[in-house]
């Protein structure tokens, strides 16, 4: 009559479902990293010179780099040279509409839950497809720019906004910034890139969904998001990859420039290949995030949902330069199996009167090690900085860990910061209690999961929050006994 | 409704419940007494199907099933539903929406249909009155900042929601001041129907002045020793547990 162990363990069998691969014919260069393959992925892409030379730039410089081993995860060495740096569908010809895309292509979104035609897309949701390097479809591209909104790949905004491209590249996240993302900015191939002028409320949420789908292919994606003056976007991205034995590297970087007045909300839903139940194979995304609340009353906003990858590594900061800026960051982060996450978030703050509130919610089960790593820095011109920090972790089982390191550095002292931290086992009782109300075990830990994630589902797009939370109660499932 | 036939309990290496013999029918209502460390909270808990306790020997048959081959939850959706002694919080679960699951587990369970938020409402607004429960209770998460007394008046209006066949209170007294105990003792009794049947386990006489049972029981040190009338609690009330504990000998209920 114990409640039964059996049970909850067979519920843990449920495979990844975004695990499958599409046979498509792909253009592919030859493994490993060198100069030539920088010019090849640059010519491919028909750069101008002084992005060659930028990605050049910060190659040779990566040459100098250690990879970082302060985070408190474990992997084996990665082989650099044994990964392809650029694969994309082999293309017939020039898309000039959405029915152009490969049909298989257009399948795997489809199966992904990503329509790629417009009218069976979920109502005010456009969408920049990413598959493997290269972006596919972007969705509502006409409607957008009709507002003066520019929503298209990073390819071709190089190509058609290149003075845009070359003033805000890098200048929230530098080339020099950390070894992936100086890697990343050697090699980078797709990504999404969006402009909101002055004064626009984005009539509709802009998402991109990436798929690495080839083998032995990292994926290197750059979004660069800029708001300007007075104007306000939601942005979301997803992504999955196929179930494979090896692991593969996910090193992008994302930069938001918010001006005076403006608003940015970027959502992640990441449920990348999270490996199997034994540890192997998985994503391991290595990625750098970080807005600049460069205007004054500006606002930055991350939200994440952290299921799937067997490594994840990133902290989405907020440089809040502006006068009474205002940066948050809302995290969930799950580690199942053998799992491990190092995320949390920077808040710099420089301008007077900002303010700052990070919420990050650990969730470890199985052998998952979860680890939450904050910076809190307050400039000496930073008078009257607030900074709220909360952190709590939820113990699923007892093989499992939760760690957090806040680190905090306050130059005036007229700040004020606080922090609170907990850590609970999710209670064999409450699952009783909840039980004995006639949920089954599965509804019980799915309800006490939300209630801790609670704070942090709130803040995401409505449509998403659902998903978020169906997400979760997948990536969890079998953890408790 | 209930048959219990020599249960035998342990909780890790200790030995708890000894043989416990009851019967129950559908309208009655039992009283569980004895002192501390009896047992009486374990057999609650059995019965609810707590994962804590092993059970070594005998059987329980509710409504002609085989009780111990049954889930926690499977039991709650069969009728079975045991007041807390300490209702545990659950941080950031909404208390209406976590009510809405359990009723509606249950009537999935029963092939009714389930209720929509404004039916749900309905039937809150109804048994709410009851029991004294305001919105903001509602609103709130389950059991979250509540006191003693919203915790167990929490309780009863779930079972009230739930209307259980066999409901089992389990010390539901405990921490209640005089008031609180009546608001608790008119919730359980408007649920006396003669197709339910209700076991009041509790450590004090003073509950059964407002949940008048049919029949007591003496539980110590894992059997139950004395079984009679509603006035054996009175005399038990009197005498102390000691009477119990050093004259009487076990008896089959």
């Amino acid at each position: 009559m114990s409640t039964s162990t059996e049970t909850i363990e067979q519920l843990a069998t449920r495979e990844y479902k975004y695990g499958f691969y599409t046979d498509v014919e792909t253009e592919t260069i030859p493994k490993g990293l060198s100069e030539e393959i920088i010019r090849m992925i640059s010519e491919k892409k028909q750069e101008p010179d002084w992005l060659l030379e930028w990605r050049l730039k910060a190659y040779r410089l990566w040459l100098t780099m250690k990879e970082p081993t302060w985070q408190n995860v474990k992997y084996d060495p990665i082989n650099y040279q044994d990964i392809v740096y650029y694969s994309a569908p082999k293309k017939k010809k020039a898309l000039n509409s959405l029915d152009e895309v490969d049909p298989e292509v257009k399948r795997t979104f489809d199966k992904l839950g990503i329509p790629l035609e417009e009218q069976k897309l979920l109502a005010g949701v456009a969408v920049d497809a990413v598959f493997d390097s290269v972006s596919v479809a972007t969705t509502f591209r006409e409607k957008l720019a009709s507002v003066g909104i520019i929503f298209m790949s990073f390819s071709e905004a190089v190509r058609e906004h290149p003075e845009l491209v070359k003033k805000y590249l890098g200048s929230v996240v530098p080339y020099t910034d950390n070894f992936f993302a100086t890697l990343n900015s050697a090699v980078f191939s797709d990504g999404s890139f969006v402009y909101i002028p002055k004064g626009v409320r984005c009539p509709m949420e802009l998402s991109t969904y990436f798929r690495i789908n080839a083998k032995d292919t990292g994926q290197f994606e750059r979004t660069l998001i800029i708001a300007d003056e007075g104007a306000y976007v939601s942005y979301l991205e997803g992504c999955t990859a196929p179930m494979r034995d090896e692991n593969q590297l996910h090193a992008a970087v994302v930069e938001l420039v918010a001006h005076d007045d403006a608003t940015i909300k970027y959502s992640t839903i990441q449920n990348w290949y999270p490996g199997d139940k034994e540890g192997k194979g998985g994503i391991y995304n290595f990625v750098t995030k970080r807005g600049m609340c460069a205007g004054r009353g500006s606002k930055i906003t991350w939200t994440q949902v952290e299921t799937g990858s067997a490594i994840t590594w990133k902290y989405p900061g907020c440089i809040l330069q502006g006068d009474n800026s205002i940066g948050e960051f809302y995290s969930v982060a799950t580690t199942n199996n053998w799992q491990q996450a190092d995320t949390g978030t920077k808040m710099i703050h420089l301008g007077k009167n900002t303010r700052s509130t990070i919420v990050s919610k650990g969730i470890s089960a199985g052998h998952g090690q979860n680890t939450y790593r904050g910076l809190v820095r307050v400039g000496k011109k930073a008078k009257n900085a607030r900074n709220y920090s909360q952190c709590d972790s939820l113990l699923i089982g007892d093989k499992c860990g939760a760690h957090t390191f806040p680190y905090l550095e306050i130059r005036n002292t007229s700040a004020r910061v606080e922090h609170e931290a907990s850590t609970s086992k999710i209670g064999e009782d409450q699952i009783f209690y909840l039980r004995q109300r006639g949920l089954t075990l599965e509804d019980a830990v799915n309800m006490i999961v939300s209630g801790f994630c609670k704070e942090v589902f709130r803040e995401l797009p409505m449509e998403f929050a659902v998903e978020a939370q169906k997400l979760l109660s997948v990536s969890l499932e079998g953890s408790v006994g | 409704m209930l048959d219990i036939k020599n249960l035998q309990v342990r909780a890790e290496d200790k030995e708890i419940l000894k043989g416990i013999d009851l019967h129950v029918d559908a309208g009655e209502v039992h009283a569980i007494m004895g002192p501390n460390g009896s047992g009486k909270s374990t057999l609650a808990r059995v019965l609810a199907g707590h994962p804590e306790y092993q059970v070594t020997a005998g059987e329980i048959t509710y409504e002609g099933q085989d009780l111990l081959d049954m889930d926690p939850d499977e039991r709650a959706r069969e009728g079975v539903f045991m007041a807390f002694q300490y209702p545990v919080e659950i941080a950031g679960v909404n208390n209406a929406y976590f009510l809405k699951a359990a009723v509606n587990a249950k009537r999935k369970h029963l092939g009714q249909p389930e209720l929509d938020a404004i039916e749900f409402m309905q039937l809150v607004r109804e048994k709410a009155k009851l029991l004294e429960i305001d919105q903001q209770m509602l609103s709130r998460a389950v059991n979250e900042g509540f006191s003693g007394g919203e915790k167990k008046r929490n309780e009863i209006f779930q079972m009230a929601l739930l209307e259980p066949k066999l409901s089992i209170l389990d010390e539901t007294d405990s921490g209640l001041d005089i008031d609180a105990l009546k608001i608790v003792a008119n919730g359980v009794n408007a649920l006396r129907s003669p197709d339910r049947a209700i076991i009041v386990v509790t450590h004090y006489q003073r509950l059964l002045n407002y949940i008048v049972p049919d029949y007591v029981h003496v539980l110590s040190a894992g059997r139950i020793v004395k079984s009679g009338g509603k006035e054996l609690a009175l005399e038990l009330e009197e005498k102390g547990y000691g009477w119990i504990e050093t004259g009487a000998e076990p008896v089959r209920a």
